[in-house]
């Protein structure tokens, strides 16, 4: 097969307060992967392990931001990428761990690392290499702009796929009634 | 001679006394709605029906036909404002689909589905509202109430108990349960009430049956909701 003409695009992607489910669903688009990769290449990513964001036409977000690592991780995104998509549940409205936002944090890490039954001397980790969590966990459009929403538990493969092949084909992208699921 | 109106350039026939809504239903034709259910009196306030009438907006659940008029409902504008509304419904309340039993079935959901609602758009509210798991049979989570009272009228007008009661005002609105206690167990609440399966959204849920239809195979995952806006549910 020749070569495509173009330049590939640069594509990173990352998780911060998610559960890699949804790159776990990019990864199930299978197959497609190789002939996605004949337009694109990743830049960082947990799939290259480049540990920072450089330029890039798409940056992919999985999971909200719970902690100061998170907002770091996430405006470098957008400093670097073009087109910043937010993917999941989590990423777009905070999802699973934005449960945590009726208790205060204090009794979170309280209970998880000191009260809980079982724990002997347990005591809230304050190494500071550790991130700082926020109070509240936030989606990602809360901080910074984003530019396009890929929404499900994890969205399937063929959502991903939709999204990414209407870009790279210079489509706004849109999911019809089979690809549009909030759960 | 049939009395007709338009509707997107539509002629939808309608019969004296009947809603735009209703005429438009009759004819198969969807317009987004969320506290209109055809077997209760209209209740106006969620705006997701608004529709132009002779260029001037209104909501069709209250709005009753008249001969010649001229109706626009899916505009690009109208459905951008009703996409606005959908994303403050959200916001507004605690809506995790994911781990939510009503999801696949759920008419919010569904017609956020229908108005390409990808994102919540505005910040989250997260307001604390506490779960009444008191009764036996059934279960309130009152962080997805969206305050269209279908459950207030189907008590009141179809079961005669008035269970259900929205109190305050704006913001502050907020459904109650009429008991002392404000707990639903005590009232005379059953799972034979109309009140019972009238939720348009996952508040009032039956106990023990929340996943036995798996997500992925209910009824707005199966049709889009402009296909069947009132689906019997696959519920056990
Ligand atoms: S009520 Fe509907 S919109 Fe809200 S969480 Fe449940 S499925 Fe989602
Ligand atoms: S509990 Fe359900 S039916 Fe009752 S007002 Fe809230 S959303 Fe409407
Ligand atoms: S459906 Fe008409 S105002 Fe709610």
């Amino acid at each position: 097969m020749n070569e495509p003409a173009q330049p590939k695009l640069r594509v990173a992607t990352t998780s911060l307060a998610g559960c890699f489910g949804c790159h776990t669903s990019f990864l199930d688009i299978d197959e497609r992967l190789l002939e996605l990769l004949k337009h694109i290449e990743f830049d960082r990513s947990p799939l290259t392990d480049i540990k920072h964001c450089g330029p890039c036409d798409i940056g992919i977000i999985e999971g909200g931001v719970c902690n100061a690592e998170n907002v770091h991780v996430l405006r470098e995104f957008r400093a670097n990428c073009k087109i910043l998509i937010a993917i999941g549940a989590c990423a777009i409205n905070g999802g699973l761990p934005a449960q945590r936002n009726h208790l205060s944090l204090a009794e979170v890490l309280e209970e998880v690392y000191h009260a809980q039954h079982g724990l002997v001397d347990g005591f809230i980790p304050n190494d500071p290499e550790l991130p700082l969590p926020l109070d509240k966990v936030h989606p990602l459009h809360e901080v910074v702009k984003i530019d396009y929403f890929i929404p499900g538990c994890p969205p399937s493969a063929d959502a991903i796929w939709k999204v990414l092949t209407d870009l790279l084909d210079g489509r706004e992208p849109e999911l019809g009634h089979d690809l549009i699921h909030y759960d | 001679m049939i009395n007709t109106f338009t509707l997107d350039g539509m002629s939808i026939p309608f019969s004296e006394g009947q809603t735009i809504i209703q005429a438009a239903m009759a004819a198969g034709v969807y317009i987004p709605h969320l506290c209109f259910n055809p077997q209760f009196k209209p209740h106006g306030s969620c705006k997701l029906c608004t529709v132009k009438v002779n260029g001037r907006q209104s909501s069709s659940c209250t709005h009753q036909a008249l001969s010649g008029m001229v109706v626009e409902s899916n505009t690009t504008q109208i459905n951008d404002e009703r996409r606005m509304l959908l994303q403050m419904l959200f916001v507004e309340g605690n809506h995790f689909c994911p781990s939510c039993e009503k999801s696949g079935n759920c008419q919010l959901q569904a017609t956020a589905y229908e108005l390409h609602m990808m994102s919540p758009h505005f910040d989250q509210f997260f307001p604390d509202r506490a779960v009444d798991a008191s009764h036996p049979e059934y279960l309130l989570d009152f962080n997805r109430c969206i305050l269209c009272s279908l459950c207030v009228r189907a008590s009141r007008d179809v079961d005669s108990k008035n269970v259900f009661a929205l109190s305050g005002r704006g913001i502050k609105s907020r459904l109650i349960v009429n008991a002392k206690s404000g707990l639903l167990a005590d009232t005379d609440f059953c799972g034979d009430d109309k009140a019972a399966n009238v939720c348009p959204v996952g508040v009032i849920l039956k106990k023990r049956i929340g996943f036995a239809v798996p997500i992925g195979q209910r009824s707005f995952d199966e049709q889009p909701i402009s296909a069947s806006p009132h689906p019997v549910m696959k519920e056990v």
